[in-house]
């Protein structure tokens, strides 16, 4: 349900953005999507078509950039990047930190548009 | 067809996040303390607040708002500790947000009549660590019996929190619970997080859960505000 509910809200956000210029066509949506999130990519695209049906997004692509958990390690003195599980912990030195930098994520970064001319 | 980018970096949670900082206004003019609670289902939420809610009853101004996905038992189990409660019936969403909050105040209570509004999420450790509510205080309960790398498998429900409960602390030892790894585990996701150990059954630890909360009221409110006039 969380992507569903993810999905619907881009849609929403996409749909009505105040400054679309006359007969512009949306061909993808770039969303950036941080490892905190528990946003599973699968279950995004499926609920991204339910959720563009009938709107102007139906038939654009929805394109995910995955951003991994990137923490402040203050005994190591610079930022780590964490693979695996998102546990906010430096893999180089073991230490905890309270500091995330990255992973946090769940914007929409920017569309691909086209112009459609009018008919005739 | 000529394809053009369109540059929009703003967060999902966007509007969301406007209505969370407005109740969160709302709440610092009315001097109202929020408390959210997160945690999976059965890990005593509603049994930890009805506790609370029923020592806080008669010093403070106290309501509580329930998210449920379908039924009301949990708030009819809470309208027993004597204070106002509302649910708020998400259905299909799996957490609560401020828009919800927003509308289930709405023709209820005036916040400006209210010392503490604590509001219990629907049960759930995903979602609900995504949605800013206007709170003051974010607490994350999980129960003996829930296994000792729960804050592992949910990492930002702890790390958004601002104190962790450990719940059912009466049931520990039938379940061979290891405290240690679970207060590691804690602290990997969260370093420095204050944890209360309780039991809402047996009121083991419940004091100490109502001083911390004491302390953060009287941390948001200054010294003199809080009390009743």
């Amino acid at each position: 349900m969380h992507e569903a509910a993810i999905a619907y809200a881009i849609v929403e956000q996409v749909d009505e953005r105040p400054n679309a210029a006359p007969n512009e066509v949306v061909r993808a949506v770039h969303v950036r999507i941080g490892a905190l999130s528990s946003v599973v990519p699968d279950a995004l695209h499926f609920a991204w078509e339910l959720a563009a049906q009938g709107t102007s997004l139906e038939g654009a692509a929805l394109v995910v950039e995955h951003v991994p958990l990137t923490i402040a390690c203050s005994p190591c003195g610079r930022t780590r990047v964490v693979d695996g599980a998102p546990i906010p912990v430096c893999p180089i030195c073991g230490t905890p930190s309270a500091e995330i930098v990255g992973g946090r994520e769940l914007d929409i970064v920017r569309l691909e548009v086209w112009d459609a001319h009018p008919a005739g | 067809m000529r394809i053009r980018l369109v540059d929009v970096q703003q967060s999902v949670l966007k509007k969301n996040v406007t209505l969370a900082e407005r109740l969160r206004e709302r709440f610092g003019r009315s001097g109202t303390f929020v408390v959210n609670l997160l945690s999976s289902p059965g890990a005593g939420k509603t049994t930890l607040l009805e506790e609370t809610l029923r020592r806080l009853a008669p010093e403070l101004r106290a309501a509580a708002l329930v998210g449920d996905q379908a039924t009301d038992n949990d708030a009819r189990r809470l309208a027993r500790a004597g204070v106002p409660v509302k649910q708020i019936t998400t259905g299909a969403e799996c957490r609560l947000d401020a828009e919800m909050v927003t509308e289930a105040l709405r023709g209820w209570r005036d916040e400006r009549e209210l010392d503490l509004l604590a509001i219990e999420n629907v049960g759930n450790l995903i979602c609900p660590a995504e949605y800013d509510l206007g709170e003051d205080l974010r607490v994350v309960l999980f129960s003996v019996t829930e296994g000792e790398d729960k804050p592992l498998k949910y990492p930002l429900a702890f790390h958004t929190a601002h104190v962790a409960l450990v719940t059912k602390l009466d049931l520990a030892e039938a379940v061979a619970f290891d405290r240690d790894r679970a207060l590691e585990n804690i602290e990997r996701v969260h370093p420095g997080i204050p944890v209360v150990e309780l039991s809402a059954r047996t009121g083991d630890g419940v004091d100490r859960w109502l001083d911390f909360l004491a302390g953060a009221r009287r941390a948001k409110a200054g010294p003199l505000a809080g009390a009743r006039p």
